[in-house]
């Protein structure tokens, strides 16, 4: 039987252990699929070939979590990175929590904050399938 | 495709419960049954929503049970999955199998025990109704989209945030206004006087969403019963009929184009106006799935009431109050009634039906009694998106 996908979940967690962002470059309309998908996110189509990105991208929106879910210990920050090659990834942001509060006056200043992706590696829990790989944005 | 009308409606008191799911679901679908004098052998098929009963008491495989427990027979009986949104697809479903003429008379609900799970195990299981690899291994929570939304939205629309949180405080200060008066809410005889302040200063759950500007974990059930228009008459003199029903759905939220104009909404909502023939400014009472303060506002734009980036104004300004149009959540809402997720489509639908009737509670009753309501329910992150529009009227 054929294998549809080109990058699958585990690649893209191995290539993010190294710091690395994986995505598929579709070879019908040009764009950019991440996290991986059997077909292109833009266009539906098939033809893709695997491509490291550059990890760039900018704060698309973020919050500080509080209330965490089991396994998981606050307060830590989730953020959507627009990467600079087109698509839309979830990560950590590696930033002082306390400035990204509403304390903060000027916290929606990091809406637009460039950032490239490195990783962290959380424990594993009974439904995880192993450790979690999460993409780690750093402020540039 | 064959009109269809709901005859009875039932819904448990929302909180916490020593029963266990197939209790909950049963005590709410007897009275469903009694209320549409259907007799057990009427019954064709059920369709449940349940999202964690595995969790919650390590029951899998409902269906069987229910249908035991009723004395349905040995009648097929179908777990619906959809996150939040369970009870909607499942109650779709069965409207969709008697539309086409397969079935007659379908019984569809669901149940839930969320607070059994307590707080950690609750956020952990539902946040696996987003994508688990890229989202939920992140530790992102459902409170924790809808601050990222709510982040969002003061963004785009260039509404200074703390201004936008006294705009979201209104959508908690409504809908406990009006869950504090609904003897099966939650937080019946709560929190019915909040201030701006109240919401704003309570405790910080997901920067900038408090825990005011969120719903909360709840057990309980509810459920419907579905039937053709033709021999609705025959159970009851008020039937309630299904004029349009939507689902749409979407992957995660990178995926999405616009976390603030979800796209999975727009098309569930679209489908469900195009079949009714109507649109939003149809709709007298609107049952909105206001899991979070941010929630609300971004639903009532999605689904075509407000323009894009004014929903927030709208309920400051008390347009979506009763007294407003459409009034949104007079029943309290997830907010102030609770959100048993497996069960809260069908307790939307429990209200609707009964503010049709005129018998809702005081001070959740509109006046005069609506004509064309509807229902949107959520699952995960814009996920699962169902609506139904439910009229007094057959089309
Ligand atoms: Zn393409």
């Amino acid at each position: 039987m054929k294998e549809y996908y080109i990058l699958t979940a585990k690649d893209f967690y191995d290539g993010l252990r190294e710091d690395k962002i994986f995505g598929l470059r579709c070879k019908e309309c040009g764009q950019i699929t991440c996290p991986p998908l059997p077909t292109c996110q833009w266009c539906g189509s098939k033809d893709l070939e695997k491509t490291e990105l550059s990890g760039m991208g900018e704060i698309l929106t973020f919050t500080l979590i509080d209330v965490s879910p089991e396994g998981f210990e606050p307060h830590y920050i989730i953020c959507m990175v627009k990467l600079d090659e087109g698509p839309t990834i979830m990560g950590r942001l590696d930033y002082d929590a306390e400035k990204a509060t509403v304390k903060n006056e000027r916290s929606q200043e990091l809406i637009g904050m460039k950032v490239k992706a490195s990783h962290v590696v959380l424990p594993a829990d009974v439904y995880s399938g192993g450790e979690k790989i999460v993409p780690l944005f750093k402020a540039l | 495709m064959r009109d269809v009308a709901i005859i009875g409606t039932g819904q448990t008191r929302f909180g916490r419960w020593d029963k266990s799911n197939t209790e909950l679901f049963c005590d709410a679908a007897l009275e469903a049954m009694e209320e549409a004098n259907v007799d057990q052998k009427d019954i064709e098929a059920l369709y449940a929503g349940a999202v964690f009963p595995t969790f919650e008491e390590g029951q899998c495989n409902i269906g069987g049970h229910l249908v035991e427990s009723l004395h349905l027979g040995n009648i097929p009986a179908t777990r619906f999955e959809g996150a939040c949104c369970s009870a909607t697809i499942a109650i779709r479903d069965a409207y969709m199998w008697v539309a086409s003429g397969f079935y007659d008379i379908v019984l569809a609900g669901g149940t839930e025990r969320a607070l059994l799970m307590g707080t950690s195990l609750a956020t952990k299981t539902f946040a696996m109704a987003g994508d688990c690899k890229y989202e939920g291994n992140a530790g992102i929570t459902f409170p924790g989209m809808f601050a990222m939304a709510a982040r969002r939205y003061s963004k785009i629309y260039d509404i200074p945030l703390d201004k936008l949180r006294e705009k979201m405080a209104h959508v908690s200060i409504k809908n406990h206004k009006h869950g504090a008066l609904n003897p099966l809410a939650q937080f019946y005889q709560k929190m019915g006087n909040l201030k701006v302040e109240d919401v704003i200063n309570s405790r910080m759950i997901c920067d900038p969403l408090t825990l005011m500007d969120c719903c909360p974990f709840s057990d309980g059930g509810a459920a419907a019963i579905i039937a053709s228009a033709d021999i609705a008459r025959r159970y009851t003199d008020e039937p309630i009929y299904i004029l349009g029903a939507g689902q749409g759905s979407a992957g995660h939220l990178g995926a999405q184009e616009d976390m603030t104009k979800p796209a999975s909404r727009v098309f569930s909502s679209r489908s469900a106006f195009k079949q009714a023939g109507l649109g939003p400014k149809d709709i007298d009472i609107m049952e909105i799935h206001d899991c979070f303060t941010s929630a609300e506002i971004i639903a009532s734009e999605a689904i075509g009431f407000f323009d894009w980036g004014k929903g927030a104004d709208a309920v400051e300004e008390g347009q979506t109050d009763i007294g407003g149009r459409p009034v949104v959540n007079p029943d309290g809402g997830l907010m102030g009634k609770g959100h048993p997720i497996g069960a809260t489509g069908a307790a939307q639908v429990h209200t609707i039906a009964e503010e049709m009737k005129g018998r809702a509670p005081k001070g959740n009753q509109v006046d005069p009694v609506p004509e064309i309501g509807m229902t949107d329910t959520l699952g995960g992150g814009f996920n699962t998106l169902a609506h139904l529009i439910l009229g007094r009227s057959r089309r």
